[in-house]
Parts: structure tokens; sequence; C-alpha cells
């Protein structure tokens, strides 16, 4: 479980980048999060809550924007969108893909503030 | 209700781990010390594996050491000072994987110019470490017969971020009813190319793949770093 450990980090950087940016209250936290990133979105927003307590983030919105696993198919010449991730593999012509466009993302994206 | 608008970040969530392994590359890519990150389930034989790899390189003269993560006890470290390799616990005390900043921590001023390889064993985990970086030049996923086939399958993450696949207890293979197939197929679908080594570092079978493996990627390792001479 190292989700503690992640929402340590947002909060962390969230405190940081709304205090340069005057805010008086966080309302809400906007994540990229790769499908590959092996991240357990229900343990995220659980540890973020008790992460943020007694911050500026205390009862704010944890939104996490799932971003799937794309791939660069070296047959098809074309980035492909993989339905799942146990299988790197072209869904039309069955070429695995090693080449990994996106999926991985553990990103911070933007707050939403008050000021 | 009053306004809100939104300020732009665009950070990593593991900005503050990344920079601390960026640095202990370059650190180790300065001292010219090819690193290793061991990574697994409790139970695999990571410590078994390093062990015998320690001992095999100390006999073959090349300058070695370990650093060993375990939640609590430093039994690890005390079975891999057995092979004559210098080696260090990290306890993370509850933490299921190894950060950077442990790395640097526990490194201190260890002369790492001294050494030709240095091993991290991470903690007994297939999740977690997979997020954590720590300024390995190559991650090694361990799996072994007894755990069943499918398991990379069931942690694409970890073997997706691990550039070789290392299958340990060789040995028990038949007693296990292991399909050696169907394992390599499963690494083969979440990671499409990667290098499989099998091994017993009981018998001792496979060893000699490891360590051809081992001399072979940091030589491609160095000599990716080496600068031009002036024309």
């Amino acid at each position: 479980m190292h989700e503690l450990s992640l929402a340590q980090g947002i909060v962390e950087q969230a405190v940081a980048s709304a205090a340069q940016a005057d805010a008086k209250r966080v309302v809400a936290v906007h994540l990229k999060i790769g499908r590959l990133a092996g991240v357990e979105p229900g343990a995220l927003l659980f540890c973020y809550d008790d992460a943020s307590k007694g911050t500026m983030l205390e009862g704010s919105r944890l939104v996490i924007h799932d971003v799937p696993l794309v791939v660069w198919c070296a047959h098809c010449l074309r980035e492909v969108e993989l339905p799942g991730v146990q299988s790197l593999r072209c869904p039309t012509c069955q070429t695995p893909c090693g080449e990994i466009l996106q999926g991985r993302e553990l990103q911070i994206e933007s707050l939403e503030i008050e000021p | 209700m009053s306004q809100t608008r939104i300020v732009q970040v665009r950070a990593g969530i593991l900005k503050k781990n990344d920079e601390l392994a960026h640095a202990l590359r370059a650190r180790f890519e300065a001292a010219g010390v090819f690193v290793v990150n061991l990574v697994s389930s409790p139970g695999t034989g990571k410590t078994q594996f390093l062990e015998r790899t320690l001992g095999d390189l100390v006999a073959a003269g090349v300058r070695t050491a370990a650093l060993v993560g375990d939640l609590e006890t430093d039994h690890d470290a005390q079975r891999l000072a057995r092979s004559g390799a210098p080696a260090r616990q990290i306890n993370t005390h509850g933490r299921c994987h190894l950060e950077a900043e442990m790395i640097g921590e526990f490194l201190g001023e260890w002369e790492l110019s001294t050494l030709d390889f240095l091993f991290i064993e991470n903690v007994g985990n297939l999740v977690c470490p997979a997020s954590y970086d720590l300024g390995e030049a190559m991650r090694v996923a361990l799996l072994s017969v007894t755990e069943g086939e499918d398991k990379p399958l069931k942690y694409p993450t970890m073997f997706n971020s691990a550039d070789v696949a290392v299958i340990t207890k060789i040995d028990l293979a038949e007693a296990c009813e292991f399909d050696r197939a169907a394992a390599h197929a499963a690494i083969e679908e979440v990671r499409p190319g990667m290098t499989i080594v099998e091994v017993s570092a009981k018998r001792g079978t496979g060893m000699d793949d490891w360590m051809t493996l081992l001399h072979a990627r940091r030589a491609a390792w160095r000599r990716l770093r080496e600068v031009p001479a002036p024309a």
C-alpha cells in the first residue's frame, strides 16, 4: 500500500502550489493517473482524506482522471489504445507492442482554488 | 458561493523521489558503479539469489556490494554478508517499498568508485516498488516456479517497469508442474521482448547465464556513457 505515500506527496505539492497562488482554500485537486501506474483509486481517495487533514486542502475533492494505455503498433504504424493492461498486443494485428506512449502517468494536473 | 479559479500544476506526484533518484543515478554514473534493483514477492528467493550472485562475483574478483530493504530485522544483511561482499540493511519500519531518499541515506559516504556492481534488494512486494525509481541502471523482477505462471499478468505494472525477468527455484520446476512456456508467454504479454533468465541459486543452474548478462549489461551501460575522444 503505497497510496499513503502518494497522498502525502500530493498534499505537500498542492499546498506549496496553492500558497504560491495566494489561495485561501483549495476546493479540488485534479490528477492524471495512467492505467498502468499501479494505483488503486479507492485507496488513494481514502488516504487523501487523512493526509489532507489540518491543511489548506482539508475537505477538498480529489478528482482522478484515468489515462488509457496507449502503445505504438510498429506493424499498423499507428497509436493504439489497449482495452486492458494484461496484454500489450495490438488488438487489430496481434503484434506485441513494447513502446508505451501513455498510461504510466502519476501527475498532479491542476488545483481549483478560492482566492 | 465565491468564485474559484484553476491553477495549473503539471508535476509528477513522485517528483521528490524522481529528483533524488536522478541525483543518485548521476552519482552512480560518475563512480562507474552499475546498480541493480531486485524486486519480487516475499518468498521468491531474492536473498538466496543475491547471496549466490555476490558470492560468485566476489570469487571472480569483481568488486560488489549490496543494500537490502526489509520491514524489520537485519537477517538478510547478515545472510548476504556471508558472501564476503559488504552488505547494509535498510529497515523501512512498515513502509512497503524502498525510496530514493533511503538509498541516499544508507549509502552515506560509501566510496562508490571502489565498486563495479551495487545490488539493491527491495522489500518483498510486487506492487509498490514499481513506482519508485532508486537511480538504478537495471531493474530485475523475480518470479519463482512455486508462484504460478500467470503472476506477470496479475502484476503488469511491476513486470512492465523491469528490464529483465529472472525465474528462480528452477530446480523445483518439475515438482511444481511449472509450465515454462506459459510463464514465458505471460512475461512476453506484459513486457514484449523482455530478457528472461532461469536459475536455481541453490544448485547453481543458470548462474553462468545470469553472470554473462550482468557483465554484458554493465559493459553496454559503460559504452553509452563513454565520452568520445576528441577528433
